[in-house]
């Protein structure tokens, strides 16, 4: 209705100019044009919220809805466990008061939940405090990747005085096995937990960064871009309002497997002898104390616990990654 | 001609890389803490005799008299001697024997890999959201989540206890090669699948294949004339640096099975803090990484007559 009666009115006003030629127009020559922009909008689209649309896509799907659930519940344990009653310290070595000896390699029972170790730890209250310190690991490097991947990657995007001097840093990085670098990195950095996620995330910025240039490349000279240009939105506007939504998807996966990755580098990195000190036991240390005994079959359960809990959370973290990149694609939206 | 060029221009480009990168990974070498350059006898040696070591080695230098020495010796195919682990010894003769090992046990695995990923890729893509997709998904994210060790030690104490046989690697015997090679494949196994899949969907949507569907071709006639060999083009890029990786060898799996391979070597070397080892495997190891692209995009150019020979 709204264009139709500008266009009338429009009309009108050439005639009744053409008749009094000469003259100059006035106001009161223009009568305002009946529009009302309410009625306009309920003609367009229903209401459209991009995270509501990805929550329920996501939600959706009963397997991954399962997975996160299963996934909060662990992450609300693992925290709280300390706080529960009747919990050991993980690094004490518990003495049998009858014969004065550790308690060396005692199954599961009652009392140790899940056995205990070589040395006479209490395996139960070591998972969950290793879990924790992996998880805080694995967060911390994919926070920090992310942050640095994203903002490296717009500036590498946008800047194009740069971009040959970023290409080639990239170029360095890339050409150097990401292993031999983390493992050089804390043989001369000296091994510690703020090393470990510092070199994590030195290599784990490279690939965000260079995903988003390439995305920026190809969305910045758009036409809805070069509209919002013409319009006077700043860089910083164009940047976080119309580039950055369109990565969302990869940003999220990419985040969300970053915490696999960096839990297992830390296996890795400790089996080779440059993980945490024995004082800050990681699920890395619990497997390889697992994997020193499991010659023997009765004291296989101490490789098990903690390789099925850094499953669990591995399995699950990279299977919501993906999840999630499917739900927040707005080509999956209907 | 364009091709030519293409692949001239692509080989100093990598040529350049290469200088940049060895150069970049010897100064940053540089930091290695000195103790490394020592020997095992270190704890007997007078501050005098260490700066006296540090200087035969050159190691006293600016960084720039020491750079252009490391590339000196380097073209003329000197890596330095080991310190620790075999005193004295070159190492080029300390990785050489090593290398071979690897490259047997990485090789078999790479077979599998392509034998196993690239049809079982071809069949997922060609059954998506079916049973077998189904599994070869739920496979694929188990090998690429999980952390390496724990699927390879599920598969060192099943296999050994399902076939019986020895947990360890025997020379020469065959039968305790496969839980290692088939360990080696799994990684290999599930992304080839992966990538494979992928792109043969990507070349399924493609106009191309509704058009030779139209014309009377049946789905499994596209599928091997057409998409199968467009789909097979970016997986040849990747092919020249597998090859070569392996004789990096695996940590893991030598480590557990103990087989006399590279895996372990650099690790040892950091351990036992010999220097010049290390230096050698880690410039060894970004040396053959950038040539592995190099061959990986001339492959390309070869095989596939539409990519962009001109960089711009």
């Amino acid at each position: 209705m709204g264009v139709f009666a500008e266009f009338h009115f429009q009309n009108r006003a050439n005639e009744r100019l053409s008749e009094r030629e000469g003259q100059q127009a006035t106001d009161d020559m223009f009568v305002l044009a009946d529009g009302n922009t309410a009625e306009a909008e309920r003609a367009g689209a229903p209401g459209y919220s991009y995270w509501r649309s990805t929550l329920r896509v996501f939600l959706s799907n009963r397997a991954s809805a399962g997975i996160l659930i299963f996934l909060l519940l662990l992450l609300a344990f693992t925290f709280l466990q300390p706080l529960l009653p009747d919990q050991k310290a993980p690094t004490e070595i518990f003495i049998d008061p009858q014969t004065g000896t550790q308690y060396r390699n005692v199954p599961p029972n009652a009392e140790f939940w899940f056995g205990t170790n070589s040395i006479g730890q209490d395996l139960w209250s070591r998972v969950w405090y290793g879990t924790r310190i992996s998880l805080f690991i694995g967060l911390c490097t994919a926070a920090v990747s992310a942050a640095a991947g994203i903002t490296l990657g717009c500036i590498w995007g946008c800047a194009r005085r740069w971009d040959k001097l970023f290409t080639e840093i990239y170029n360095v990085f890339d050409n150097i096995p990401y292993t031999i670098l983390r493992m050089l990195l804390i043989y001369i950095l000296r091994p510690g937990l703020s090393t470990m996620i510092f070199v994590m995330s030195l290599t784990g910025w490279v690939g965000m960064a260079k995903y988003i240039r390439n995305q920026i490349l190809i969305y910045r000279d758009r036409e809805f871009n070069m509209a919002s240009r013409c319009l006077g939105s700043s860089r910083a506007r164009i940047i976080v309002k119309n580039l950055l939504p369109q990565l969302i998807p990869v940003i999220m996966l990419n985040t969300a497997l970053a915490v696999p990755g960096a839990i297992g580098s830390e296996v890795f990195l400790t089996y080779i002898g440059l993980g945490l000190p024995v004082s800050m036991p990681s699920l890395g240390t619990l497997i390889n104390e697992g994997r020193a005994v499991i010659l023997v079959a009765g004291q296989r359960y101490q490789l098990f616990f903690p390789a099925l809990v850094v499953s669990a959370i591995t399995v699950s973290f990279y299977a919501l990654g993906n999840a999630f990149a499917d739900a927040s694609d707005p080509r999956n939206h209907r | 001609m364009d091709r030519i060029r293409y692949c001239a221009g692509r080989v100093l480009r990598a040529l350049v890389t290469m200088a940049v990168v060895l150069s970049a990974v010897f100064l940053l070498l540089r930091l290695l803490p000195v103790e490394g350059y020592f020997g095992s006898r270190s704890d007997a040696m007078s501050d005098q005799v260490k700066e006296q070591v540090l200087r035969e080695l050159g190691l006293l230098d600016p960084w720039y008299v020491q750079l252009k020495n490391f590339w000196s010796s380097l073209l003329r195919g000197d890596l330095g001697k080991s310190v620790v682990c075999r005193r004295g010894v070159d190492v080029v003769k300390i990785i050489g024997p090593k290398a071979a090992v690897s490259f047997r046990f990485g090789l078999a695995a790479l077979l599998i890999e392509k034998l196993i990923g690239i049809p079982a890729g071809v069949l997922m893509a060609r059954h998506r959201g079916q049973l077998f997709d189904r599994l070869g998904n739920i496979f694929i994210l188990l090998v690429n989540a999980l952390p390496a060790i724990v699927y390879y030690l599920l598969l060192q104490l099943g296999g050994s206890g399902l076939l019986g046989i020895r947990m360890l690697y025997t020379k020469g015997d065959i039968r305790s090669c496969i839980l290692p090679v088939i360990s080696l494949s799994l990684g290999g196994t599930a992304s080839t699948a992966m990538w494979m899949r992928r792109y043969m969907a990507d070349q399924m949507n493609m106009d191309y294949v509704r058009l030779a569907r139209a014309k009377g071709m049946t789905s499994s006639q596209v599928s091997f004339r057409h998409v199968l060999r467009n789909a097979f083009v970016p997986m040849a890029q990747s092919l020249p640096s597998s090859v070569m990786f392996t004789i990096s060898g695996s940590l893991y799996i030598e480590s557990l099975y103990s087989i006399p391979g590279m895996g372990g070597l650099l690790i040892t070397a950091i351990r036992r803090g010999d220097n010049p080892l290390v230096q050698a495997l880690v410039l060894l190891y970004s040396g053959m990484s950038i040539a592995g692209m190099l061959l990986g995009d001339l492959l390309m150019a070869l095989l596939d007559p539409r990519i962009r020979l001109n960089s711009e």
